[in-house]
């Protein structure tokens, strides 16, 4: 109990902190509060990603059904996030940038996360039986996150970029980035990676429930 | 008793061949994906109209032909033995790996050959210079070998999953999406008269994609494959 | 000398029970009856054997003489001959054969071949298309097949099913010959192929 104490006044605190500061960069102005929401979301979808594909190599090693359900519950919630990342990447680019989307290499990853995403629930749904849908999910998000590094390292190479690479974050960013700031992005981070972590949690055992019901229906 | 020392390479040809015949009696594969191609070639020639087209917007067309050219047939190789019942015989038969690479190199003839019909095509309809003819068959080449090599195994996921059609697309293009953006890329600089030296970094990247891709299949093939 | 164990196979699809706790050895030399009406997983039985089905519980073991044979390489001791079995239609019996050969690392002549084909009644078609053959002629094929790889393990699932009398017979002599040299489990209802195996193994829906 008492993390769960600690989570909430600390996300709370987060939430406060971050609108009562100056905001992080004098540029863009008050709009820039954002990338405290905003990096952890993105952090949070890759992190699900790997997770996922963490717990499809030990379901393809072990067969067991739980890690299916885990790998399961890992990509449903970073789909989720990814979409919260897209949206408030999206809103932050149409005050920075002018325009909501602009196939920037940060922008083009994440869309391309998204669509992995609902591909890996696309061939979920399309398979009835559960341990074929186990393998072959497993599979999928495994070979899908092989893609991860070239994301990282050929899309920006390719493709322009318009990243605030020079303001905030980016290569030079603890020299930009003052003591507060750092203190309250660091902060969020981990607490919403908590967060993240016990909603993991909470969506396994839902997963584990949810089969026992079904397999006593079947009785 | 037969002679049971024959090692990979020979049971991989086996496989190989055996898909080669029945491919060339049936010609379903050849034919779904040269007409695909054509087709799509047809309609963004004729909508686009022939002069003027910048070097990365033909790149970039002639790359989304052999897309969905290749959406449209390499799901085949696999789908075929899930419609024919054959695949249990080849499932007890032959060694996974075998079947793999079996089926891998016959996506890459299958799609070389195409390559070979679409591509003079594609250039007498959209009437793009190219000087480099070695160093865009070269980029070609590559990017044949990376279409075939994240495919093939997304081919298996699929047949396994007894589903066709929208779904191979839906699966193989965000894993394709690095490779044709790299291949764009490649070869809108060919066609703006680069040199090798000019498009190093897109090589370097297509070479480790398919690297990356073949191993993965390899090592996660027999999950798809066995039940 | 090789040797098939089985202990304690459970076999579910999803939640529903197949077979549970199947235990029994076998010996070079000895067969196995597996008899159950129909739905009784018989079909499923086999193939969890042959690695096709992953089971859910225990333990199948091939082993040459006490040595357990790695996984990669029972897949060429082992032969099956089924209804649900299918050959490729538009590819000739005898290409069909030399495929099935090569790909378990085996090399087979011409003249093998016309003996092989005339083995089992089917001589002087090896070049016709097998999607031009009745069903009891690809019955017949696939022992062709099967005598061709002469396996140490040998999987029949309703053998003379779809043959006429003549077909039935050689079947006989066919299961007859394996036996010395194999080891045999079949899935029959039909009394004269059970009385073929020394043990039998009984499922019940």
């Amino acid at each position: 109990m008492w993390w769960k104490i600690i989570l909430l006044s600390g996300l709370a605190a987060v939430i406060v902190f971050s609108f009562i500061t100056p905001a992080p960069q004098n540029i863009i102005g008050e709009a820039s509060r954002i990338f405290y929401y905003h990096i952890p979301m993105a952090w949070i979808a890759v992190l699900a990603f790997a997770l996922a594909m963490i717990y499809s190599i030990r379901y393809l090693r072990s067969k067991k059904i739980i890690e299916d359900i885990r790998a399961r519950s890992a990509a449903s919630l970073g789909l989720l996030f990814s979409f919260l990342a897209t949206v408030s990447g999206s809103i932050f680019a149409r005050v920075t940038w002018g325009s909501f989307w602009n196939w920037d290499p940060r922008e083009t990853s994440i869309f391309i996360l998204l669509l992995i995403y609902g591909a890996y629930f696309a061939l979920r749904t399309a398979v009835a039986v559960e341990e074929k849908r186990a393998s072959l999910a497993a599979v999928y998000a495994i070979f899908a996150f092989l893609t991860v590094p070239f994301l990282v390292f050929v899309v920006p190479r390719v493709v322009p970029s318009l990243h605030p690479a020079d303001s905030v974050i980016g290569a030079d960013f603890k020299f930009t980035m003052g003591t507060t700031v750092r203190l309250i992005f660091f902060a969020s981070l981990a607490f919403f990676t908590v967060l993240y972590l016990w909603l993991f949690n909470l969506t396994c055992r839902v997963g584990v429930l949810y089969r026992k019901i079904i397999e006593e229906e079947s009785l | 008793m037969p002679n049971k020392s024959a090692g990979l390479t020979g049971r991989a040809l086996a496989v190989y061949s055996k898909d080669m015949k029945v491919e060339l009696r049936s010609k379903y594969a050849f034919n779904a994906i040269l007409m695909f191609g054509i087709t799509t070639l047809a309609v963004v020639s004729f909508t686009l109209g022939q002069s003027g087209l910048s070097a990365s917007l033909l790149a970039a067309l002639f790359w989304i032909i052999m897309f969905f050219a290749a959406m449209a047939g390499l799901a085949q190789v696999f789908v075929r033995e899930e419609e024919t019942g054959t695949v249990l015989a080849l499932r007890l038969a032959a060694d996974p790996t075998a079947v793999y690479l079996g089926k891998l190199f016959f996506n890459l003839s299958l799609m070389i050959l195409i390559a070979f019909v679409i591509t003079p095509v594609f250039f007498i309809f959209t009437d793009a210079p190219v000087d480099n003819i070695l160093l865009f068959v070269l980029v070609l080449i590559l990017g044949i070998v990376g279409l075939c090599a994240a495919t093939t195994i997304v081919a298996a996921i699929i047949s396994k999953a007894g589903i066709k059609g929208a779904l191979f697309a839906v699966l193989s293009f965000p894993i394709l999406f690095v490779l044709l953006l790299l291949l764009v890329s490649a070869s809108t600089r060919v066609l703006e008269e680069a040199t090798l030296g000019g498009i190093a970094l897109e090589l370097q990247g297509l070479v480790a994609y398919s690297g990356v891709m073949i191993t993965a299949s390899l090592m996660l093939f027999k999950y798809v494959w066995q039940e | 000398m090789y040797k098939l164990s089985v202990i304690n196979l459970t076999k579910r699809f999803g939640f529903r029970k197949v077979f549970t706790d199947i235990s029994f050895e076998l010996e070079t030399g000895r067969a196995l009856a597996v008899v159950g009406p129909n739905g009784s997983g018989k079909t499923t039985l086999l193939l969890t054997l042959l690695g096709g089905f992953r089971p859910n519980k225990g333990t199948v073991t091939f082993q040459e003489d006490e040595r357990v044979m790695p996984a990669e390489t029972i897949r060429d001791h082992t032969a099956l001959v089924a209804p649900y079995l299918n050959f490729y239609d538009n590819l000739t019996a005898e290409e069909n054969l030399i495929f099935f050969s090569a790909v378990s690392g085996g090399r087979v002549t011409g003249k093998e071949l016309t003996g092989l084909l005339e083995q089992v009644g089917l001589a002087g078609r090896g070049d016709d298309p097998v999607g031009s053959y009745s069903s009891g002629m690809k019955q017949r094929l696939k022992f062709a097949a099967a005598i061709l790889k002469q396996p140490q393990f040998l999987f029949l699932d309703e053998p003379t099913s779809n043959l006429d009398n003549d077909g039935k017979k050689m079947v006989f002599d066919l299961i007859n010959g394996f036996k010395s040299r194999s080891i045999l489990v079949l899935a029959t209802n039909e009394k004269e192929e059970q009385q073929l195996a020394e043990q039998v193994c009984r499922l019940d829906r």
